[in-house]
C-alpha cells in the first residue's frame, strides 16, 4: 500500500528528473551533427578526393620515428615522462580558464582556492625539476 | 563560515602540507640519506593525529555544504586507519633500509595515501568519495611497484593499476547514474531519492555498479583477482601495508555509501553484500590451502576476511555496523603483527616467504614462534582468543539481521580456513629441519610489534580495550 504523500513525492521526483534530462537536450542535438558532419566529411573524401598513392604516402605515419613492424616495441621512458608532464599543465589550463572567465563572480574563497591548487602544482613541478626529470642527456 | 570548515579537515591538511613540505625539503638536501627520518617523522605526525582526532572532536559535524562529514564513525575510522599505517611504516623501514629500497618518496606516497583515505571514510558527497579514493589508489599503485627493477614487482604495480582503474571506472558509471537518477551527488539527497520500494531502475543499476568497483577495492569476490598477484609481487613492507589501513578505509567508506546515500533501501542492497561475503568467505578460505608462499596466502586470507567484515554490513543494522568496525579493528591489528613476523623471515640477509622454510622454528625462535602461534590461532578464530570475538559479533549481526544460512555458512568457511593456519603452527612446531637455517634475532621494532601484537590478541579478551563501546558509538551516527 502506498501512503499518498510518497505517491506525490516520488511522481514530484519524476518530474524533476525529467525536467533535468530536458537540459540535456541540446547535447543530444549537437551529439547527432556531430555523428552526422563527421560522416559526411569522411565520405566526401572517398566520392570527391584525387588519388595519386605512393609508398610514403600510404605507409602509416609515426610523429618522431619509422614505423617499424610491431608495436610491441621499446622506446624510451621519458617519452613518457615528458608527456605526462603535458598533461599536467594542459589540464592546470583547463582549470585556469574557467576560473579566469568567472573571476568576477568567484569570491575570495575562489580565488584562494585556486592559489592552492597552483602553490601545489608548483610544488610537484619543483620536486620533479630538482628529481632531474626535465633533463635530457 | 569558510574557516568553520577548514578547522573540520584541519588533521587532513596537517598531513597534506607536511607530505608536500617532507617531499620539497627532501629533494633540495639531502634526497634518500633523509628517508629514515621522513619515516620516523611521518609516523610520528600520523600518531599525533590519531591522538588529536580520537581525543578530541564531541559533537558531529559537516563542511563545505555537507561534502565532509565528521562524525564519530568517521573519526573511529581514521584513528585505525593512522595507528595502522604509523606503526607498519615504523616496521618497513629497516626491510627497506637493508634492501635499497627505501627512497624518501616512500613515507610521502604513503602520508598522502592515507589523506585519501581519511576523505574516503569523511565522504558525505559522490565527488568527495571518489576524490578520495584517487588520491588513495593513486599513491598506492607506486608503492605497489617501489622495487623498479624486479619484473615481479613492476608486474604488481600494473596489474593493480589497470584493475583499479576499471573499478574506478565501474564506481564512477554508477556514480553518474546515481546522479543522473537521484539529481544530486551529495548523500544526504540521495537518501531522500533512494526510498524502499521506490527505487528508479536507473538508481538501481547505480548502486550495483558503485557496489562492484568498491568490492573491488575490498578485494571481495569476485572482483579479488588482483589481489594474490599484487601481494606477492609488492615488497613484503608494502603488503603488510596494503592489508591494512586501505582495508578499513574501504570497509569505512563501504559502509558511509550503503547507510549514508542507500540506508532508506536497505533491502536492494543486503542480498548483494550478502553474496559478496557469502563467495570472499568460500573462496578466501579454499585457495588458500594450496599456497605455500605466506604472502599470497595472506591475500586470500585477507579475502576471507573481508568476506566476514561484509557480512557485518549485510546485516544492515547499527549492531552490523558495530560487528564490521570491531572485526576491522581486530583484523588490523592481527595482520601488523603477522606482517612483523613475515618481515623478519630471513636466510642470511635474503627475504623468505615459503613456509616449508619454518621447520622447526619453534626451537630456534620459541618466543617468536609461540607469539605467531597465538596470531594464527586468533586468525582461524579459535575461541578462547580475541580472534574468536570477532567473528562471534558478525556472526550474531548477521543472525539478527535475519541472515542465519550466512552465519552458518561463515561458520563452515571459518573452518575450512583454519586448515591453513594450523598448517604453518604445524610447520614451525613439528615440521621437518631444514639445512640451510632461517637467521635468527632480527630488528627490535618488528619483535615489539609481534609481541604487542600477540599480547593483545591475549589481554584484549577481557573487554576488547573498549573498542565495543567506541564502535558503537560509531555505528549509532551512521545508522539511524
Amino acid at each position: 500500500m502506498v501512503s499518498a504523500p510518497v505517491a506525490r513525492r516520488a511522481s514530484q521526483r519524476s518530474q524533476q528528473v525529467e525536467e533535468m534530462l530536458r537540459e540535456y537536450l541540446p547535447i543530444l542535438v549537437f551529439l547527432g551533427i556531430a555523428i552526422a558532419l563527421g560522416a559526411i566529411l569522411i565520405l566526401a573524401a572517398v566520392v570527391l578526393a584525387v588519388r595519386h598513392p605512393d609508398p610514403e604516402k600510404v605507409s602509416a605515419y609515426e610523429c618522431g620515428f619509422n614505423a617499424f613492424d610491431d608495436a610491441r616495441m621499446k622506446f624510451d621512458v621519458r617519452f613518457y615522462l615528458v608527456s605526462i608532464l603535458f598533461i599536467i599543465f594542459d589540464l592546470e589550463i583547463a582549470f585556469l580558464f574557467p576560473w579566469a572567465v568567472a573571476f568576477k563572480d568567484v569570491s575570495m574563497v575562489g580565488f584562494w582556492s585556486m592559489m592552492v591548487f597552483l602553490g601545489v602544482l608548483t610544488a610537484g613541478f619543483a620536486y620533479e625539476w630538482k628529481k632531474g626529470a626535465l633533463e635530457w642527456q | 563560515m569558510i574557516s568553520a570548515d577548514l578547522n573540520i579537515i584541519l588533521p587532513e591538511i596537517v598531513l597534506a602540507v607536511f607530505a608536500m613540505l617532507a617531499l620539497i625539503g627532501a629533494v633540495y638536501t639531502g634526497k634518500d640519506k633523509l628517508a629514515p627520518v621522513l619515516v620516523w617523522a611521518s609516523a610520528a605526525v600520523m600518531l599525533l593525529m590519531a591522538i588529536w582526532i580520537g581525543t578530541t572532536g564531541g559533537q558531529d559535524q559537516t563542511a563545505f555544504w555537507g561534502m565532509f562529514t565528521d562524525d564519530a564513525f568517521a573519526r573511529f575510522a581514521k584513528v585505525a586507519i593512522l595507528l595502522s599505517a604509523a606503526v607498519v611504516l615504523l616496521m618497513s623501514e629497516g626491510y627497506m633500509s637493508r634492501h635499497g629500497l627505501l627512497r624518501f618518496e616512500y613515507p610521502v606516497l604513503v602520508l598522502l595515501s592515507v589523506v585519501g583515505m581519511m576523505v574516503m571514510v569523511s565522504a558525505g558527497d559522490l565527488m568527495t568519495l571518489y576524490m578520495g579514493l584517487e588520491l588513495q589508489s593513486l599513491a598506492l599503485y607506486v608503492v605497489a611497484s617501489l622495487r623498479r627493477d624486479s619484473e615481479r614487482s613492476t608486474e604488481a604495480g600494473l596489474k593493480y593499476f589497470v584493475l583499479g582503474a576499471l573499478s574506478s571506472g565501474l564506481l564512477l558509471y554508477g556514480a553518474s547514474l546515481v546522479y543522473g537518477f537521484a539529481g544530486t551527488t551529495l548523500f544526504s539527497g540521495v537518501i531522500a531519492a533512494a526510498t524502499e520500494g521506490h527505487m528508479s531502475l536507473g538508481l538501481l543499476i547505480g548502486l550495483v555498479l558503485m557496489i562492484s568497483g568498491l568490492a573491488f577495492k575490498v578485494s571481495a569476490v569476485p572482483f579479488h583477482m588482483w589481489t594474490p598477484d599484487v601481494y606477492e609481487g609488492s615488497p613484503t613492507p608494502v603488503t603488510a601495508f596494503f592489508a591494512t589501513a586501505p582495508k578499513v578505509a574501504a570497509m569505512g567508506l563501504f559502509a558511509r555509501l550503503l547507510f549514508d546515500a542507500f540506508g532508506g533501501a536497505i533491502a536492494d542492497w543486503s542480498q548483494v553484500v550478502a553474496l559478496l561475503s557469502l563467495l570472499s568467505m568460500f573462496l578466501g578460505a579454499i585457495a588458500a590451502i594450496g599456497q605455500r608462499n605466506i604472502k599470497r596466502l595472506m591475500a586470500y586470507s585477507s579475502i576471507t576476511h573481508m568476506g566476514f567484515a561484509l557480512m557485518g554490513l549485510a546485516a544492515g543494522t547499527a549492531f552490523g555496523v558495530q560487528a564490521m568496525l570491531v572485526y576491522m579493528a581486530i583484523y588490523v591489528t592481527m595482520n601488523v603483527g603477522t606482517f612483523a613476523f613475515i618481515l623478519s623471515l630471513s636466510r642470511e640477509g635474503q627475504p623468505v616467504t615459503d613456509i616449508g622454510a619454518l621447520g622447526m622454528y619453534s626451537k630456534r625462535e620459541p618466543g617468536k614462534a609461540l607469539a605467531m602461534l597465538v596470531l594464527l590461532f586468533s586468525l582461524a578464530g579459535v575461541p578462547p582468543l580475541v580472534g574468536f570475538f570477532g567473528k562471534l559479533y558478525v556472526l550474531q549481526a548477521a543472525y539478527g539481521g535475519g541472515l542465519a544460512w550466512l552465519a552458518v555458512a561463515g561458520v563452515i568457511a571459518s573452518v575450512i580456513s583454519a586448515y591453513y593456519y594450523l598448517r604453518i603452527v604445524f610447520f614451525m612446531y613439528f615440521g621437518e629441519e631444514r639445512e640451510e637455517a632461517l637467521d635468527t634475532g632480527g630488528s627490535p621494532v618488528l619483535w615489539g610489534c609481534l609481541m604487542v601484537s600477540a599480547f593483545l590478541m591475549v589481554a584484549g579478551v577481557v573487554n576488547l580495550f573498549g573498542v565495543e563501546g567506541a564502535a558503537a558509538a560509531a555505528a549509532a551516527t551512521l545508522v539511524n
